[in-house]
């Protein structure tokens, strides 16, 4: 018999933590390996944990709602060893049962070391006001390393603290105006995931907006003359959202300022130009990623959003579906809005909001006309970006979108 | 760029000097037509000739004493003492005369030499053929001890020896001499002295050793990542004066710092580093500093067991940072 540590995998490239949402096991069940242990929840992805082992659950390290680094201990199981054949050579029996009291000792006597702080343990408590008998110790004897406080302090003061804070507060508040017909609707999962990137988002970057004012009658146009047969050959729809997608990515190829993340003390530019969608299914948002945008074609955009928004509403969409958004193009327009200012969706340094295309009178060379009017709503990062630049890439998404027609495009 | 051996590249470096600087010559036992015993002048008589490639007699304090007198005089001697062990006659020409005269003379005079000697054991050399004695040395202002860990290390490391205006101790291992290989540059290239170099980068526990001690605790990292233990390894190269600021460095890395020396354990120079990781480091400290050195025993024993067990080994180094990560 051994005990062996099961820890939060890494569920995707740029992953560094997980929530445990539910455990599907309890201490002293009986798991076999790759039987789903636990339920977690990654940056808006939820993936089951395969046991690494078979054997008998020990201990459960981590609580279900609690968040951990990935390759933080989770939880321990003993694992029997009895299948060893028969020809096993002594001295792997001496090993093995010289391993028994080992590990039996380190988790009888786990507190033995305890309360014997170094003075790095000690300084890092005092400066965070951190009580250490709230710490686990990962040391001999149950000591506190310098490691397990730093992992403390980086858990424990960063956002999940403050969000528990939060958490707290908004729950008393509820509770004070509560009355007997008010449904409580605990926040959890997506929706406390949404609320989370929210915060975050609308607390750290200081948003300006813009909006432009397009004239798509001929884009309109065109389209209506060929989705009908489009539809009919490639089995999906040809929507205005791939024409837009298609305009974007490529005046972002020409400012690619606009392209860029904000990484505290610098600025990337992104050379990929990955923009990320807003899929709604009822409560939940998603936000998958067109890959290469720039690269694709009207008819590969359309066919893309077709398959990201299928995989959206049927809960198919994996971690590398939302990964690698560089800039993000919200379709408010199927709502029937004809303004708004989004939120970044963080560390992106903006977000264009496609409105609904309405027809309206317009005055051209001092008469009325009938044209499809849509606004483009830009919410940009102003650390990253200035009206300027963002005003002559919105002129120039304009500019593409008006000269969208039957010669120019071909989809 | 070919590949050499830690001896070869101590050779190109004096070849390369001596080609630059007609004030450079060498002074030692059998440096001459025999080409050192260690083969660490091979040819450079034939090269340089009897005047710049100087065959002394067995007289180590007369070895030194002539390189301090041409050094005063502008000369740029490199002084080879055939082991270290030997250095004892000379040590009044070094701490007295060669590590004082620029303070004495208030600047007027200073002295370039570079003292050249292998040290250290494994080599089945015993009582006079295995010393380290780099310790003698590490208390006296106006020396500097380097003691390089490889090839490319040792070429830098001695061309800046030679050009420094002070004097300078420069210890090889000689069991490092054909054991170390790597790729050294043929250009001209130099490593300052009094800076220490992290030659592995981690975060779990720190090693901080010097010489043929810095392959085996590299040998024993790689070892140990397979472990799931990540090392970060410290080369003091100089180790007098120390890089304090390196050290301070790597020691608050990780907290728990391992140190070793070949050396007797008492007196030795680690035991200054860890005075150094004392002054600075306690509130970075998360587990008593660990030495590892050789036992309290007047010599390197020649019985091959015991002089394994008198050394340090890769094994060891393994097992103390082992114990240290778990701690």
């Amino acid at each position: 018999m051994s005990l062996e540590k099961i820890i939060m995998p890494k569920l995707g490239e740029s992953v560094t933590e997980g929530t445990i949402n539910s455990w599907l096991v309890k201490v002293g069940d009986t798991v076999n390996k790759y039987d789903p242990i636990a339920e977690v929840m990654t940056d808006k992805v939820n993936a089951e944990i395969p046991s690494s082992f078979s054997g008998v659950i020990k201990e459960i390290v981590v609580e279900e709602g609690e968040t951990v680094a990935v390759d933080e201990l989770i939880c321990y199981i003993e694992v029997s060893n009895g299948s060893n054949s028969v020809n096993d050579s002594d001295e792997e029996i001496v090993q093995q049962t010289g391993e028994v009291p080992a590990t039996a000792a380190e988790v009888d006597n786990e507190q033995s070391m305890k309360l014997r702080y170094s003075p790095a343990v000690l300084k890092r408590a005092a400066e965070h006001q951190i009580d250490l008998t709230d710490v686990t110790g990962t040391g001999i004897g149950g000591r506190i390393t310098r490691k397990d406080i730093d992992a403390y302090i980086s858990k424990g003061l960063g956002k999940s603290s403050h969000s528990k804070v939060n958490e707290e507060k908004a729950a008393r508040q509820i509770n004070q105006t509560l009355s007997k017909k008010d449904i409580e609707i605990p926040v959890t999962g997506v929706r406390k995931m949404i609320a989370e990137n929210m915060v975050r988002s609308k607390q750290e970057i200081p948003h300006a907006w813009m909006t432009v004012e397009t004239d798509v009658t001929e884009l309109v146009k065109y389209r209506n003359e060929i989705k009908d047969d489009f539809k009919r050959r490639e089995g999906y729809s040809l929507t205005y959202f791939a024409f837009f997608i298609h305009a974007i990515a490529r005046a972002l190829r020409e400012y690619p300022e606009i392209n860029s993340t904000w990484a505290g003390n610098k600025i990337i530019q992104r050379h990929d130009i990955n923009i990320s969608i807003a899929v709604a299914k009822e409560n939940e948002l998603f936000v998958p990623v067109i890959k290469h945008a720039d690269e694709k074609s009207v008819k590969g955009i359309a066919r893309e959003i077709f398959e990201l928004a299928n995989k959206a509403r049927s809960g198919k969409l994996t971690q590398n579906d939302m990964e690698g958004g560089t800039f993000t193009v919200n379709n408010t327009g199927t709502f029937g809005s004809v303004s708004s200012m989004g939120i970044i969706n963080h560390p992106q340094a903006a977000i264009l909001q496609v409105e609904a295309i309405i027809k309206r009178p317009v005055i051209i060379k001092d008469m009325f006309a009938a044209r499809d009017m849509v606004n483009l709503s830009l919410s940009l990062d102003h650390r990253i970006l200035d009206g300027l630049i963002c005003g002559r890439f919105l002129a120039r998404v304009k500019q593409l979108l008006e000269n969208i027609n039957e010669q120019t495009t071909t989809v | 760029m070919s590949e050499l051996t830690y001896i070869q590249a101590i050779r190109m470096a004096m070849e390369e000097e001596l080609q630059r600087d007609d004030n450079v010559f060498i002074v030692g036992e059998d440096v001459g037509t025999k080409g050192g015993v260690f083969k660490a002048t091979e040819g450079l008589y034939d090269m340089y000739g009897e005047d710049r490639v100087i065959d002394a007699p067995l007289a180590e304090s007369a070895i030194v004493g002539v390189g301090i007198g041409a050094a005063m005089y502008g000369m740029r001697p490199i002084a080879e003492i055939q082991f270290a062990d030997f250095i004892f006659p000379a040590v009044n020409q070094i701490v007295s005369e060669a590590a004082k005269i620029r303070y004495r003379s208030n600047n007027d005079w200073n002295c370039p030499i570079t003292i050249r000697a292998p040290y250290g054991g494994g080599i089945a050399g015993a009582l006079y053929h295995s010393q380290s004695v780099e310790a003698m040395f590490n208390s006296h202002p106006g020396l500097k001890v380097v003691i390089p860990s490889s090839p490319y290390d040792a070429k830098g490391l001695l061309k800046a020896a030679i050009r420094d205006n002070d004097p300078v101790l420069f210890f090889e291992h000689k069991r490092a001499y054909r054991l170390l290989k790597e790729e050294v540059p043929e250009e001209d290239y130099l490593i300052p002295i009094g800076k220490a170099d992290i030659k592995r980068e981690g975060t779990d526990v720190t090693v901080i050793t010097y010489g043929l001690s810095v392959h085996q605790a590299k040998q024993a990292a790689t070892e140990l990542e397979k472990e799931g233990i990540d090392v970060h390894i410290l080369d003091l190269r100089t180790v007098y004066p120390l890089d304090q600021e390196a050290i301070i460095e790597a020691a608050s890395k990780t907290g728990k710092v391992l140190l070793v020396t070949e050396d007797n354990k008492e007196g030795s120079v680690i035991g200054e580093v860890a005075a150094i990781i004392a002054e600075h480091c306690l509130f970075e400290l998360d587990a008593p500093v660990r030495r590892l050195a050789a036992p309290e025993i007047p010599a390197m024993p020649y019985a091959h067991p015991l002089e394994k067990e008198f050394l340090i080994t890769e094994e060891k180094i393994a097992a103390s940072l082992r114990e240290l990560a778990r701690f």
